[in-house]
């Protein structure tokens, strides 16, 4: 450390603590889809992409605009919203009420966590025929399916939260004497909410995923309906005009839960 | 309202963690509970407040509790249990509204206690924008909303820095002054057993037992610094401990 005589040359202590901390760049990703849409519509026109590989993006927004202006936009997307609102929020609110007792009872939670596993990895869009026989082929084997399929990730997403609900804050409301509904209100459903809400961003997506599955069987309208027959006949345009907005309403769904979540977690931060 | 421990013994399964302790809380005054670590002081107070039920022996209240008392044996917590998702008045509104108190009535409890803990400024902060004292102080403040018969106090300044702790102390000898209050003190801090206990009681290494009981009679709000008797007090306290700490201190966790 004290070398007697030369000093060597003072060096700068280097910097290595750096990266690890993701911040928030809201215009990159507006960047990626407007990149990605130019090199495709510049691809096509070119001819440097066969038009039968994808289509022209000009085009999906042309058969877009007749799908706006011949009226069926909203006839094919009145169905189906109202299809994924009823069946998400029947999947959702059972998934959480579901996931609440099991992560208050252990008989409740001894009985259900085998057969949450067992149902869980079942593809929900196998069971369509048997939801039709069950519900019949009108709306309500719809509803059911994806109901289904929001049901199994909401539970588990609900009763894990539950379970890191802050027992310290538990042993404090019983020592105030607190009742139990009391407890369950004030104190393990605030405390699950963050869980609560990041299972719903995963089960929402989901509810996406089978409103298509849900309109292979007698679904007249809707954007699955649309999508499916667009592709039997092989008009992609059409077909990515009905991708398009499902990925919009992902988009739309994943945004509507951030904001709720800024709301009501506040005080997390 | 007095609290009498009768021969109290308790253990998780094999492990015998209290011994065969009687003790008397009398009213009015500060018993605090000193000990090495792991000599089952929480475990001891989580017995007087009914959170845990021990193995052998009765934990009993003589007379009744005062007129207006909402919660007998209300809890001071060492990591204050106040949630982060109520402001600071939500999480004292949240202790009388099981009680059906609500609106002016709580709104008056309320702003008492806030005053009595200098936090009146504060109501609508959330627990995260509050330093540990702080925080340490709402919990006092929704203690004395219910008017406790008996405070439980939990290592109440084990999870503050040292001046905090200096300064809450001296918080809470003015608000014993202002109003005396009954409460059973865990800590393993000797100086804040000197300066806030009438009656210290030193436990021994597990399994629990009483050693000593050490009465000090000079009233709270004259131990200052540097004062020769608590100091001597403070001593002899160590000179007990010293052994069994040690000896606590290289035992094996899981035996």
């Amino acid at each position: 450390m004290s070398d007697i005589g030369a000093k060597p040359e003072p060096i700068e202590v280097r910097f290595r603590g750096g990266g690890f901390a993701p911040k928030p760049h809201r215009w990159i990703g507006v960047i990626v889809f407007v990149v990605l849409i130019i090199v495709a519509e510049w691809g096509t026109r070119s001819g440097w992409i066969s038009p039968l590989t994808l289509p022209r993006p000009s085009d999906v927004l042309a058969t877009f605009g007749e799908l706006w202006e011949s009226g069926l936009l909203l006839k094919h997307l009145v169905p189906s919203l109202s299809r994924l609102a009823i069946g998400a929020a029947i999947g959702a609110s059972f998934g959480i009420g579901v996931g609440i007792l099991m992560g208050l009872f252990s008989y409740v939670r001894a009985g259900s966590v085998p057969l949450v596993a067992a149902i869980f990895p079942i593809p929900k869009i196998a069971l369509l025929p048997l939801f039709v026989i069950w519900f019949g082929i009108d709306e309500a084997s719809k509803y059911a399916l994806i109901a289904f399929g929001t049901f199994t990730p909401t539970v588990v997403a609900t009763y894990g939260a539950v379970d890191n609900v802050d027992r310290s804050l538990i042993r404090m409301g019983q020592s105030f004497d607190l009742s139990w509904f009391s407890i369950v209100r004030k104190i393990v459903v605030p405390g699950a909410m963050p869980g609560i809400l990041s299972g719903l961003r995963i089960s929402l997506s989901i509810a996406i995923i089978l409103l298509v599955a849900a309109e292979m069987l007698g679904a007249e309208y809707g954007i699955g309906a649309y999508i499916l027959e667009a592709g039997s006949l092989y008009d992609l345009e059409r077909l990515f005009a009905g991708v398009v907005i499902l990925s919009v309403l992902g988009v739309l769904l994943s945004m509507t839960i951030g904001l709720i979540e800024r709301r009501v977690l506040r005080w997390r931060s | 309202m007095d609290i009498r421990l009768d021969a109290i013994s308790h253990s998780y399964g094999d492990t015998e963690v209290l011994r065969d302790i009687s003790l008397d809380i009398p009213t009015g005054r500060v018993v605090c509970l000193v000990g090495p670590s792991g000599c089952g002081k929480s475990t001891l107070l989580r017995l007087i407040g009914g959170l845990e039920r021990a193995t052998k022996g009765h934990i009993l209240q003589l007379g009744t509790p005062p007129e207006g008392c909402l919660n007998p044996l209300t809890y001071v917590f060492q990591d204050f249990a106040l949630l982060p998702w109520r402001s600071v008045w939500g999480n004292i509104s949240l202790v009388l509204e099981d009680h059906g108190i609500k609106g002016a009535h709580a709104n008056a409890i309320i702003a008492d206690v806030l005053a009595r803990t200098r936090l009146s400024d504060f109501s609508h902060a959330l627990p995260r924008q509050l330093s540990g004292g702080m925080k340490q102080r709402v919990a006092i403040a929704r203690a004395l909303a219910v008017k406790p018969a008996v405070m439980l106090m939990d290592e109440p300044l084990s999870a503050l820095d040292s001046q905090t702790r200096e300064l809450l102390m001296d918080d809470l000898v003015s608000l014993w002054t202002r109003q005396p209050f009954t409460a059973v003190y865990v800590t393993h801090n000797l100086a804040e057993a000197v300066r806030l206990g009438h009656r210290i009681v030193v436990l021994s290494r597990r399994p629990g037992e009483i050693r000593d009981i050490v009465e000090i009679d000079r009233p709270l709000e004259g131990r200052g610094h540097g004062d020769r008797a608590l100091e001597d007090t403070q001593r002899h306290l160590w000179d007990l401990m010293r052994d069994e700490a040690r000896a606590a201190d290289e035992e094996l966790l899981d035996v």
